[in-house]
């Protein structure tokens, strides 16, 4: 019989991200939600308000919306980036330990919640430079 | 051979002779797919050369318009229905299982029943061509030409036969994502998968939400041109414009389902001839993570010339500038590991770096046509032909070519030539860039696509004929490609194991390989366990890890957790069976007699299929095993029946009631979406005569039996536990102390209690319509009420069937107080039913008020 490890079952993981695969789509899902409701509120506003409203009401709207995006991008952000390992290069990640697992996936909810980032401010931007439903 | 592995190898033995057909194993489904996948591509292929022939020269008459339109059509749809997507289903239905060391999927008769579902609906779809009756509207069949204008059968062709290879799509999904998250070996950790596999959750997860919205269009459509419900007809209140925005929402996230399996490969590829681990895991699943979930806000930069106001259009140029940021970081982590390895030459890799080259210039040019200002001006020009093709070629098919070469030995213990190879590279690659490069300078020029010809002296008769010799060229190069593939190799020695000393477990396999995936399951603790754990290839061969026999003679691979993979079950899969086969051929019968109108015909078929897919279900899922737990070898020993989110069945339900709630928001989006474009919706008067409604009682009435139904499933399924047994040595019984343990008649008291309620739910929610005479082919209103009222009571109707079926488990004691994973699943459809039900009924009964 060869030696081999078994997998580790460590219990002592007290780091605020565990097992949690779902933590690395928060901040994509924030982008999302965020760009469907600028899209939507948009799309309404131009076929049912654009005459009449005024588009005050629109900024105003798209701005809570991109501030509460923003406000869970940076939560996540900065929950991940306290989580991976600092002193270490991130890469590469491929040990056999708990620890590393959540250093991954800590560090992947990281690289993308960047990426939500930008996308959400680019959304967030067309508003500041296409001012007409035309 | 030791006496465990001549039961192991019994219990995976492959059928022989006819009955080679009812295999369900990955290994031989995955190969009959990508071989019929395969095919198709040829004939897609073909019609593409016929184009060319047409085009070469001005004036051409070879073809007639008409032939042309069918035969640009069905090159669209078959490339990407019949080739694209199902050869990443098939690649990954082969390969996945092999990569996480376990013995098949989860569900092999589902890939079984999915498979010949693509069979049967591609040959129906593509048959349809060779009498001269296929469709024509493009491979987006965009209305109001293909409802008004083009009444024959072709669209109902398109329509139908698509759909179906849709279901099929979706049951790949299902089945990858839950081989990915519940089928890998113990001790692959998340951030230790193949990045293969990474790749394949994300793009299966997609699949999922991207398919539904144009399963909901095509029901439109069909009931449009059915039934005359007015769904796209602007005359009668509807909008062509809700039949692109589903279609867009599915293409173009279905433009990066077909690009990431293949980067995929490339994923696989690299490491191995770089002959070292890929650099920047982490940031490769960023991309494609990232890519997934950006694709699916780009939709409407296909939509940029239809008129939208100009903040949507804004908003999807800036996603569509955005989603480059992901697609850029993998090609960099390639390009880094490449470097940073010591690359050996070869015929794949060439492949892979053809690929990169041409898919990083079609990148480019799709960040140019993203600016909506340049998409105004190259808009249904021949430049986006050869954009989508330098995306779709590079980014897809010269990948897929690169796995060819790479995972022919896995597959035939043969090798493909490499001088031959090295030929067929340089011969695609000219012909290819010889082809599609000229077609962005007759579009710069002005070149409509999808016209039959062009007149001389315009400047487009040099581009189109280097096209044309670039696009022989091209063929010239599969030919080269399909004769490497099928030239007998009888006299060519077997390739020795582990052909390009790859690191990923795939290529643990002996040569030739033995059917049962692997010899045992092993533990893995590192990203390339061929390369980096010591002996892993004599204990795996030597059955020391899990599950090295089969004392039952059953088919069996092991259930992991999903984040840590840590053991869970000893799954018991299915093995060969005719089912899945006859069951798509009465499924098929159904899409194609109702193609013709024949609809007795489609009935008695729909009669039949549900036959065999209960006959299938009931004999072959949740069967209850002879033991509780299994021992699998290391001292471990696990259940062999669970129920509820630890089981992969739940899982199943779990994820196609996700994508069947995606195709119902879908309808419920076309709902609403009427509302914007109209200034009165609903309208009081349309056509002389007043819009009728359902009314405000009946569907509440509806969404309030449905309710109560529900709370009936609830105790159906609680009452099903009376008297079950300790879940763990040392449990209390559960304290169900007032009723008998043994008694079973509560259970069905509310099961018989369930299917009233939900019966009547659907005669109400049918009663409100019929009293108030709403016409659907009145007005959109009309229409988009019913569509939402006949999908909730066919879902409701199903819902009574499967409680029924779940009462006739237990009465056949298939299912008892302590095996109830039927019950449970029925109780997580009801779930999303009656989710469904109310949806339904307080938007139809409430939203006129509102607005």
């Amino acid at each position: 019989m060869a030696k081999f490890r078994k997998p580790k079952h460590d219990k002592d993981q007290p780091k605020p991200m565990r097992a949690r695969m779902w933590w690395i789509v928060i901040s994509p899902s924030a982008w999302a939600v965020h760009f469907l409701a600028c899209y939507i509120t948009a799309a309404i506003w131009c076929e049912k308000f654009s005459d009449s409203g005024n588009k005050r009401n629109l900024d105003f709207g798209v701005t809570a919306y991109t501030l509460v995006a923003l406000a869970v991008i940076a939560g996540v952000t900065w929950l991940s980036f306290k989580n991976f390992r600092r002193s270490d290069p991130p890469v590469p990640f491929d040990f056999d330990d708990p620890n590393e697992r959540t250093d991954f996936l800590s560090f992947t909810a990281f690289l993308l919640s960047l990426l939500s980032l930008v996308a959400t401010l680019f959304t967030a931007l067309v508003f500041v430079m296409v001012r007409s439903c035309d | 051979m030791d006496e465990r592995a001549i039961r192991l190898l019994k219990a995976w033995q492959t059928p022989k002779g006819w009955r080679y057909w009812s295999a369900v194993n990955n290994s031989e489904v995955g190969l009959w797919y990508t071989l019929a996948a395969f095919a198709f591509f040829l004939f897609g292929g073909v019609l593409a050369l016929i184009m060319r022939i047409q085009l070469a020269v001005p004036d051409n008459d070879w073809l007639t318009p008409e032939q042309y339109n069918q035969v640009f059509t069905m090159h669209g749809s078959v490339m990407m229905f019949l080739f694209a997507v199902p050869i990443l289903e098939a690649i990954s239905i082969m390969l996945l299982p092999e990569m996480m060391g376990a013995r098949d999927l989860p569900f092999p008769r589902l890939s079984a029943y999915g498979f010949w579902c693509f069979l049967i609906g591609g040959i129906f779809v593509c048959g349809s061509l060779f009498f001269g009756v296929g469709p024509r509207g493009g491979w987006f069949m965009y209305p109001p030409m293909t409802t008004e204008y083009q009444t024959d059968v072709g669209p109902d062709i398109w329509l139908l036969g698509l759909s179906f290879i849709e279901i099929a799509s979706i049951a790949a999904a299902v089945e990858l994502i839950v081989g990915t998250l519940k089928c890998r070996p113990p001790g692959m950790r998340l951030n230790l998968i193949p990045l293969y596999a990474w790749y394949i959750l994300v793009v299966a997860v997609m699949i999922l939400f991207a398919f539904p919205p144009l399963i909901a269009g095509d029901l439109l459509m069909e009931l449009e041109r059915a039934m005359d419900w007015p769904f796209f007809d602007a005359e009668r209140g509807g909008d062509p414009m809700l039949w692109q925005h589903l279609f867009w929402i599915f293409g173009h996230p279905e433009v990066y389902i077909v690009f990431l399996p293949s980067i995929a490969l490339v994923a696989m590829i690299v490491p191995t001839f770089a002959r070292t681990p890929m650099a920047g895991y982490g940031w490769i699943v960023l991309a494609a993570v990232g890519t997934g979930f950006l694709s699916f806000g780009l939709w409407v930069h296909h939509m940029f010339t239809t008129g939208l106001p100009g903040i949507s259009i804004g908003i999807f140029s800036a996603a569509s500038e955005a989603v480059a940021i992901p697609t850029g970081v993998q090609i960099f982590c390639f390009i880094a590991t490449l470097l940073i390895g010591r690359v050996t030459k070869n015929a794949a890799l060439l492949f892979v770096l053809a690929g990169l080259a041409t898919f990083i210039i079609g990148g480019l040019t799709g960040v140019m046509i993203a600016i909506a200002p340049f998409d105004y001006q190259a808009h249904d020009t021949y430049f986006i032909v050869g954009h989508l093709h330098y995306v779709l070629v590079g980014g897809t098919i010269f990948p897929i070519v690169a796995g060819f070469y790479y995972y022919y030995p896995l597959v035939t213990g043969k090798q493909l030539s490499e001088r031959l190879g090295t030929i067929t590279f340089w011969v695609m690659l000219i012909g290819f860039n010889v082809a599609f490069f000229p077609m962005h300078i007759s579009g710069m020029i002005g070149m409509p696509r999808r016209v039959y010809t062009y007149p001389g002296g315009m400047g487009f008769d040099l581009p189109n004929m280097i096209s044309t010799i670039g696009a022989f060229t091209l063929g010239i190069g599969f030919l080269m490609l399909l004769y490497d593939v099928f030239r007998p190799k009888g006299k060519q020695p077997l390739v020795k194991r582990n052909v390009w000393n790859a690191g990923t477990l795939e290529w643990s396999g002996e040569v030739p390989d033995k059917p049962w995936g692997i010899r045992s399951i092993p533990i893995v603790t590192t990203r390339y366990p061929l390369w980096e754990q010591d002996n892993f290839l004599r204990d795996v061969d030597e059955g020391n890890f899990y599950l090295p026999d089969a004392e039952e003679g059953l088919r069996e691979t092991m259930v992991t957790s999903t984040v840590d993979a840590e053991p869970m079950q000893c799954l018991r899969v299915p093995g060969p069976s005719f089912l899945p086969m006859v069951a798509a051929l009465f499924t098929g019968g159904v899409f194609i007699f109702g193609t013709y109108h024949w609809y007795w015909a489609a009935g008695i078929c729909g009669l039949f299929s549900f036959i065999t897919i209960v006959t299938w279900l009931w004999t072959g899922t949740a069967k209850i095993p002879e033991k509780d737990t299994k021992a699998v070898g290391l001292d471990l020993t696990l259940p062999t029946y669970v129920s509820g989110p630890a089981a992969v069945g739940w899982w199943a339900m779990f994820i196609t009631m996700l994508g069947d709630m995606t195709a119902f928001v879908s309808l419920v989006f076309g709902y609403f979406f009427f509302w914007t474009v109209h200034d009165e919706f609903p309208p009081a008067e349309f056509d002389g005569r007043a819009v009728a409604g359902p009314g405000m009682v009946w569907p509440l009435v509806a969404a309030g039996l449905a309710g109560a139904a529900w709370v009936a499933v609830l105790l159906a399924r609680r009452w099903n536990r009376i008297g079950q047994g300790p879940k763990e040595p040392g449990d209390k019984f559960p304290a169900e102390g007032i009723i008998a343990s043994s008694t079973t008649w509560p259970f069905y008291v509310a099961i018989a209690i369930a299917c009233g309620l939900g019966i009547a739910s659907v005669a109400s929610l049918f009663y409100g319509p019929l009293k108030n005479e709403m016409d659907p082919t009145h007005h959109a209103y009309s229409a988009s009420v019913s569509v939402l009222v006949l999908w909730t009571m066919l879902h409701t109707g199903v819902g009574v069937l499967m409680l029924i079926y779940a009462a006739a488990r237990r009465l056949f004691r298939k299912m008892d107080a302590d095996h109830d994973a039927d019950m449970v699943n029925v109780t997580l459809y009801w779930h999303f039913l009656v989710l469904t039900v109310v949806i339904t009924g307080t938007v139809i009964a409430l939203f006129p008020e509102v607005a």
